[in-house]
């Protein structure tokens, strides 16, 4: 029976994640920023099996929240087994080429908050010496693409992050992951013409994703044929790059 | 955006855009500006009915699929309240656990409650527990631009009988509260035994249905002369002793669609002739785990593909009991001759438990369902003749399975189609209702 700390809870990818740990009868501590969903999301869990959950609202670019919400949680679950951090944005990339606020925003949803939340787990995972540290990165990370760099920055910031927690933490046995999903079937993505044969379901990402923390995987792409695809696009050449319109 | 969605036997092949919503508040709103869009919409589940009663008029459905919560489950009582999109395995998974199980059960897990409901399913154990519709306590009901309904035996009881196999026309489902059945095991004990013929099947099945929970025969659909509906009978229960386990059995795929059905006539002979002689002659006790006995397509995820781009039709009519042996027989002699049909054909005696729904599918007599690759040999030639046979024996067909029958036979055999279609919500409608009312 693990304990299962979930940000962004509400969200496709963690719901999905969340009902296979409830189906083993986890505990749950559960933060999102709204109420409603979360209620919805809590009773769906509990009568797919999951034991007890606690419930915690808070915006995650709130980062003076951040403590007391570490806080609640360890009273709620005494200690962590598994850390997953899964809220995130789908900016217009175009809006955050013309308004810097936007882009700034944009850049501490789906990054400055996540490396906030990095931080401050570590410190934790690290007094453990125990534990999985998840985060969901993107495939958009792995190179800057003109239709989507700015949420691309972001995540390159939180893969880049994460990759050095995960050799840090390494050494005190405490598991980071690096979740780098393609493109997948959520509210998020709703309405973006995405390629059918490319789209991947939140529960085949989520099985991924959970088999993975429970082998202790360094980096996940998910489906896993995106790690061919970025494979190949890592390999293009810059001026060969600059000039597709990825 | 999302890929077309199409009924279970690809055909018609007309592709479905999914319109999803993603939490439950906000289906009204999503309902209204879908509809404010198109005219008119349908609830559109996973996809499991068989013919055009889940395509929208406007090809434009409502995708339930994306609310699949459980909303409360009370394991001491076995009440549970999901929403409409929440599939059958689901809730198995989650109540088998408990000691629960779904009272009634259709032959995939895969479908949907609001399908279930919509559909009015039913299952091996009709002839003792009814239809699906017989085991749901209330649910909720959507009707564009009017304020949420709830729907039961007791509040908005017409509503709540017109829903029930009301082909998702009455309005939107958003959830149900079911009643599930208590089991101590989750492994099913079972008997076997073939039979030679028709007559042997009635003798078996008046003998065993009802000493058994469940009760099925598997009928060898090109078998002719004195050999004419042999088959094997399969009776079971919920085992006693055992383990309370959701089976997450291996799943094969059919991983595309080939260009024409690999099922024909020399590979269905030769497998009803190996499968029927696999089988024993002396009534034989076996043990088995639920999935292979309710759900055996389940386990090869997109089996749909297997009949070619054409896809197939299926062909379920139920023949009340006076006429049943006799009509049985001649269906079967029309298959057999066109040499066309199915691995899986299905023999079944419905019982009279009465369902709260209006236009329910089964009644007391026996059902006999198949798939048949399809070919415009099907729609000229051989469905008129099973047509004529079921129309002369006081026979229905079942809408699920349909995408053929007329609009003078669905009629005729419905005749609550009237009091239905005034309840229908006049946003919704469908390919089939269009083809059978207009």
């Amino acid at each position: 029976m693990k304990r299962v700390l979930i940000i962004g809870a509400t969200s496709a990818i963690a719901t999905a994640c969340a009902r296979l740990w409830a189906s083993e009868g986890c505990d749950f501590f559960l933060v999102a920023r709204n109420a409603d969903k979360l209620e919805q999301t809590a009773a769906d869990l509990k009568g797919r099996g999951a034991k007890a959950i606690t419930l915690h609202e808070m915006d995650a670019t709130d980062i003076a929240a951040h403590p007391a919400m570490l806080q609640s949680c360890l009273l709620a679950l005494g200690q962590i087994d598994v850390a997953l951090i899964a809220h995130g944005t789908l900016p217009d990339q175009k809006v955050c080429e013309q308004e810097v606020s936007v882009a700034l925003q944009e850049f501490a949803n789906n990054g400055t908050s996540v490396i906030a939340l990095l931080t401050l787990l570590a410190q934790q995972f690290e007094t453990q010496r125990w534990g999985s540290l998840a985060v969901i990165s993107s495939v958009a990370g792995d190179r800057g693409r003109p239709s989507n760099y700015l949420y691309g920055s972001a995540k390159a910031a939180v893969s880049t992050f994460s990759e050095g927690l995960q050799a840090r933490l390494f050494k005190v046995g405490v598991h980071v992951l690096t979740i780098k999903p393609g493109f997948v079937d959520t509210p998020m993505t709703q309405g973006l013409s995405l390629p059918a044969a490319l789209l991947a379901q939140p529960q085949q990402v989520a099985e991924r994703i959970v088999a993975g923390i429970a082998r202790k995987s360094p980096t996940l792409y998910t489906p896993g044929f995106w790690a061919l695809i970025m494979l190949v696009i890592r390999s293009i050449p810059q001026p060969v790059f600059k000039r597709l319109n990825l | 955006m999302s890929e077309p969605l199409y009924s279970w036997g690809r055909y018609p092949r007309t592709a479905q855009h999914g319109h999803a919503c993603p939490w439950i508040d906000g289906l009204t709103e999503h309902m209204h500006k879908v509809i404010g869009q198109h005219h008119t919409s349908l609830p559109y589940g996973n996809g499991r009915s068989y013919g055009d009663s889940c395509l929208a008029a406007s090809d434009q459905v409502l995708h339930m699929r994306s609310l699949d919560r459980f909303i409360r489950a009370d394991w001491s009582t076995g009440k549970i309240r999901v929403e409409a999109g929440v599939t059958l395995a689901e809730i198995l998974a989650a109540a088998i656990p408990h000691g629960w199980f779904l009272p009634v059960t259709p032959g995939t897990q895969f479908a949907t409650v609001g399908g279930a409901i919509a559909n009015d399913v039913h299952g091996k154990n009709h002839h003792l527990r009814g239809t699906f519709g017989n085991h749901v306590l209330r649910f909720g009901l959507l009707r564009h631009g009017e304020t949420a309904l709830i729907c039961s035996a007791t509040e908005n009881t017409k509503l709540f009988a017109a829903s029930i196999g009301g082909l998702g026309l009455t309005g939107v489902i958003n959830w149900a509260d079911l009643q599930l059945m208590p089991v101590r095991s989750s492994q099913i004990d079972s008997t076997v035994v073939r039979f030679a013929n028709l007559a042997e099947f009635f003798s078996l099945s008046a003998e065993l249905d009802h000493q058994h929970e469940y009760s099925v025969a598997w009928v060898d659909c090109l078998a002719k002369g004195a050999d004419t509906g042999r088959g094997v009978f399969i009776v079971g229960d919920h085992a006693r002793y055992g383990s309370l386990e959701v089976e997450r059995g291996s799943r094969l795929k059919m991983p595309l669609t080939p260009p024409v059905s690999l099922i024909n006539n020399l590979s269905l002979r030769a497998f009803n002739s190996v499968y029927w002689r696999a089988h024993p002659g002396q009534r034989t006790a076996k043990r088995s785990a639920y999935e292979p006995f309710f759900y055996p397509l389940d386990r090869i995820l997109h089996w749909n593909r297997i009949y070619g781009r054409n896809g197939f039709q299926q062909y379920q009519c139920v023949i009340p009991d006076a006429n049943a042996q006799a009509a049985m027989g001649e269906l079967l002699s029309a298959i057999a001759d066109s040499g066309q049909g199915s691995f899986l054909a299905v023999l079944k005696r419905c019982g009279d438990i009465a369902s709260p729904g209006l236009l329910s599918f089964p009644m007391p007599g026996t059902s006999l369902a198949l798939d048949f690759p399809n070919s415009g040999d099907l729609q000229h030639v051989l469905f008129p003749r099973l047509d004529a046979i079921v129309r002369t024996a006081g026979g229905r067909l079942y809408p699920a399975k349909d995408a053929h029958m007329s609009g003078s036979d669905f009629r005729q055999a419905y005749p609550a189609w009237e009091r239905l279609e005034a309840l229908r919500d006049p946003s919704l409608m469908s390919r089939f209702w269009k083809r059978v009312i207009l």
